[in-house]
C-alpha cells in the first residue's frame, strides 16, 4: 500500500482509461457527473459488464456436477476467475480463496466459523476505534454468544491507531485481532506489517478488513502474514453481491463449515453428511456465479493497468485534493494520518455535511455524507458527520476544482 | 430545479438563528427524534396547559432542514390546542411526502410552507419531519421518535 511517483514512461493513460466507464459520461443536475463516492461504491468498466454481458448471454447455467456444455463453460468460467482472483491477492492457492456475498459476510464467517467455537467466557477480540460497522457487530454477536469480551485499541487526533496500545491490549486472553487494512471514513492506512508481527509474537491470528485496501494498492497477502483478509467486489470495479474471504489453509481446514446447504458437501446421508474440500465447504448454495465472472474480469483490468500505478495516480490526486480543500476557509479534515488512501473527509463550518451533499450534487458532484457506517469514529471526533470524497482511477484534479468551487458556493447559500 | 427552491431564505435564516432553541424545565412533556440515516438528533419539549400548547422547544443537532423545520415548528405550534396540532402534524405530512390529500389551504400553514421544496428531494424528506414525528411523540408520550 506504498506509492512511489509514477515515471512518465511507465504512466497509464488515465484519461483514456476514464472512457471505459460509460456511467461517467453522463450529466447529473445539467453538469458533468463528478463521481467522487467510490469508497462506497465505485463504478465498472466496459470491459466488466461486457464479461457479465457474455456471461448471461452464452454460458450460463448452475455450477459443478453438470454434464452439459453449459455447465462445463460456467464452471470454467467461474473457477477461472477464481484462480485469477487468488492470484491477484497473491493467495498460496485457490482453496484459500472463498466466495462471500462481500466483505460483511466475509468477516462473519470468520466469527461464526472460526471465532465462535474457539472463544471462552472473559477470552478478547481486539479490534480498531476506525472500524466500519462491520467489523464491529459481527464480533459483539459473537462475543455475546460466547461470553467473550470485545477490546478496542484507541486512535490518535490524526486518525492513526495508538501503537502503543494496540500492543498493551495485546494480552494473554487476546484470541483474534481484527482490523481494518485501510479506514473507509478516515482513509488511514493501518500500519498492518507490524500489527500482524505484534499479534504473531503472541499467538494471535490477524483478520484485515481488506475493503478499502485492494481497489487501491497491491495487496500480497503471504507478504503481509495476515491469517484472515476480506475484501468485495464492488469497491474494485465488479458487481455488487460478490466478495472474497481469504484464510491461511490450515485454519480453514479446522474449521467447521458456516453454513450448509448444496454445494458445501461431498456426501449426504440422514445419519450423516460429508463436506465438501475447500473452497466450496465454505460455500453453501448456488452461489453468485456472473459476480465472480465480473470479479474475474475486474481483477483482469486491475492487473493489466497495475496496482503500483493505480495507488500512485491516486496519491496525487489525494495530494491535488488535500491542498486545494484545505486553502477553504472554514475547512476542517477529518483524518490527517500519515499514510493515507485517496479519500478526504471533512468539516464546513456553517455547513451541515447533509447539506453539501444535496448541494454539491446540484453541480454534479458525488460525494457521500454522514457517519459512513462507522459511529465510533465520529464520536471520537465529536461530530454527528462528515461529507467524503473519495476517488478512483478515473478521477481528475478538474473534478477536484468542481467540489471546491461548490463548496464555496454551498458557503455562500449559508453566508 | 433550482436550490434556491430548497434553501429558501425563510430556511436559511432560521438555520442560522433557530427560535426557541432551549429546554423547557418540569412539568413538560418531550421526547426525542434520531434519525439514522444521518445522526440528526433532536429533543422536542412541550408545555400544555389545558389542552392548548402553552410552550414549544427543541435542542439538538442536524442539518439545515432539520434545524429550520424545528424552528419553524416551534413557532407554529405555540398556542395550539392538542388537536390542532395533530392537524398541522397531518398537514405537513402530505406537504413534505406529497400526498396532497391533507395539505389544504397552503397560505394557511404560512412560514412553514416555505419547507414544500423539500418534496422534490426524496432524500431530504426525513430530515424535514423528523422533528413533527419527535413533536407528536413527546405530545402523544410514545416515546422516542425516528425516521425508519
Amino acid at each position: 500500500m506504498s506509492a512511489s511517483p509514477l515515471p512518465q514512461s511507465t504512466r497509464p493513460d488515465f484519461a483514456a482509461l476514464r472512457e471505459d466507464f460509460p456511467i461517467l459520461h453522463q450529466q447529473v443536475h445539467g453538469k458533468p457527473l463528478a463521481y467522487l463516492d467510490n469508497a462506497a461504491s465505485s463504478q465498472r468498466p466496459r470491459q466488466v459488464i461486457d464479461a457479465v454481458t457474455y456471461y448471461e448471454e452464452h454460458d450460463h447455467a448452475n455450477i459443478h456436477r453438470g454434464v452439459h456444455t453449459l455447465s462445463q463453460r460456467a464452471t470454467d468460467a467461474f473457477e477461472g476467475a477464481r484462480k485469477r482472483i487468488a492470484g491477484f491477492i497473491n493467495a498460496a492457492s485457490e482453496r484459500e480463496t472463498i466466495f462471500t456475498r462481500g466483505t460483511t459476510e466475509a468477516i462473519n464467517l470468520v466469527a461464526q466459523a472460526y471465532a465462535r467455537p474457539r472463544l471462552q467466557p472473559g477470552d478478547q477480540v481486539l479490534i480498531t476505534w476506525m472500524e466500519h460497522h462491520s467489523n464491529i457487530v459481527p464480533w459483539q454477536m459473537v462475543c455475546e454468544q460466547t461470553g467473550a469480551e470485545l477490546v478496542v485499541a484507541p486512535i490518535d487526533e490524526r486518525g492513526q491507531l495508538r501503537m502503543d496500545e494496540f500492543e498493551r491490549l495485546l494480552g494473554p486472553r487476546t484470541r483474534l485481532v481484527a482490523a481494518a487494512h485501510v479506514s473507509n471514513a478516515l482513509g488511514t492506512i493501518n500500519p498492518v506489517a507490524e500489527m500482524i508481527t505484534l499479534a504473531h509474537d503472541r499467538g494471535v491470528p490477524v483478520l484485515l478488513d481488506g475493503a478499502q485496501a485492494v481497489p487501491h494498492g497491491s495487496v500480497d497477502v503471504q507478504a503481509l502474514g495476515c491469517d484472515f483478509y476480506a475484501f468485495s467486489g464492488h469497491k474494485m470495479y465488479a458487481p455488487t453481491g460478490i466478495g472474497v474471504l481469504y484464510g491461511r489453509e490450515a485454519l480453514l481446514e479446522e474449521m467447521p463449515p458456516w453454513q450448509g446447504g448444496g454445494d458445501m458437501i461431498r456426501m449426504v446421508r440422514f445419519d450423516r453428511t460429508e463436506y465438501n474440500d475447500l473452497p466450496w465447504k465454505f460455500e453453501a448454495g448456488t452461489p453468485n456465479i456472473s459476480g465472480v465472472v465480473g470479479l474475474g474480469a475486474a481483477v483482469d483490468y486491475l492487473g493489466a493497468i497495475g496496482m503500483d500505478a493505480i495507488a500512485a495516480r491516486e496519491q496525487e490526486l489525494l495530494a491535488y485534493a488535500t491542498e486545494r480543500l484545505l486553502q477553504m476557509p472554514g475547512l476542517r479534515p477529518i483524518g490527517t494520518a500519515e499514510h493515507k488512501a485517496s479519500l478526504f473527509s471533512f468539516v464546513l463550518d456553517g455547513v451541515h455535511p447533509h447539506d453539501i451533499g444535496t448541494i454539491v450534487d446540484h453541480d454534479g458532484i458525488a460525494v457521500r455524507t454522514g457517519h459512513h457506517c462507522a459511529m465510533p469514529v465520529l464520536d471520537f471526533f465529536g461530530i454527528p458527520a462528515t461529507a467524503r470524497a473519495s476517488f478512483a482511477l478515473y478521477n481528475t484534479e478538474e473534478e477536484i476544482d468542481r467540489l471546491a468551487e461548490s463548496l464555496l458556493r454551498a458557503r455562500e447559500v449559508f453566508a | 430545479m433550482d436550490l434556491k427552491d430548497l434553501y429558501r431564505d425563510v430556511i436559511v435564516d432560521h438555520n442560522r438563528s433557530p427560535r426557541n432553541f432551549r429546554q423547557i424545565e418540569p412539568p413538560r412533556h418531550d421526547a426525542e427524534g434520531f434519525n439514522p440515516l444521518c445522526g440528526d438528533k433532536l429533543h422536542v419539549y412541550l408545555r400544555l396547559k389545558e389542552g392548548v400548547i402553552e410552550d414549544i422547544s427543541f435542542e439538538g443537532s442536524g442539518c439545515a432542514i432539520s434545524v429550520a423545520s424545528a424552528s419553524l415548528m416551534t413557532e407554529a405550534l405555540k398556542g395550539k390546542s392538542e388537536a390542532e396540532a395533530l392537524t398541522v402534524f397531518e398537514r405537513m405530512h402530505g406537504l413534505l411526502a406529497g400526498s396532497d390529500d391533507n395539505i389544504g389551504d397552503l397560505t394557511e400553514l404560512g412560514k412553514l410552507a416555505a419547507l414544500g421544496g423539500v418534496r422534490e428531494y426524496p432524500t431530504r424528506v426525513k430530515c424535514a419531519s423528523l422533528c413533527w414525528h419527535t413533536m407528536k411523540s413527546a405530545l402523544t408520550g410514545t416515546g422516542t421518535a425516528t425516521t425508519e
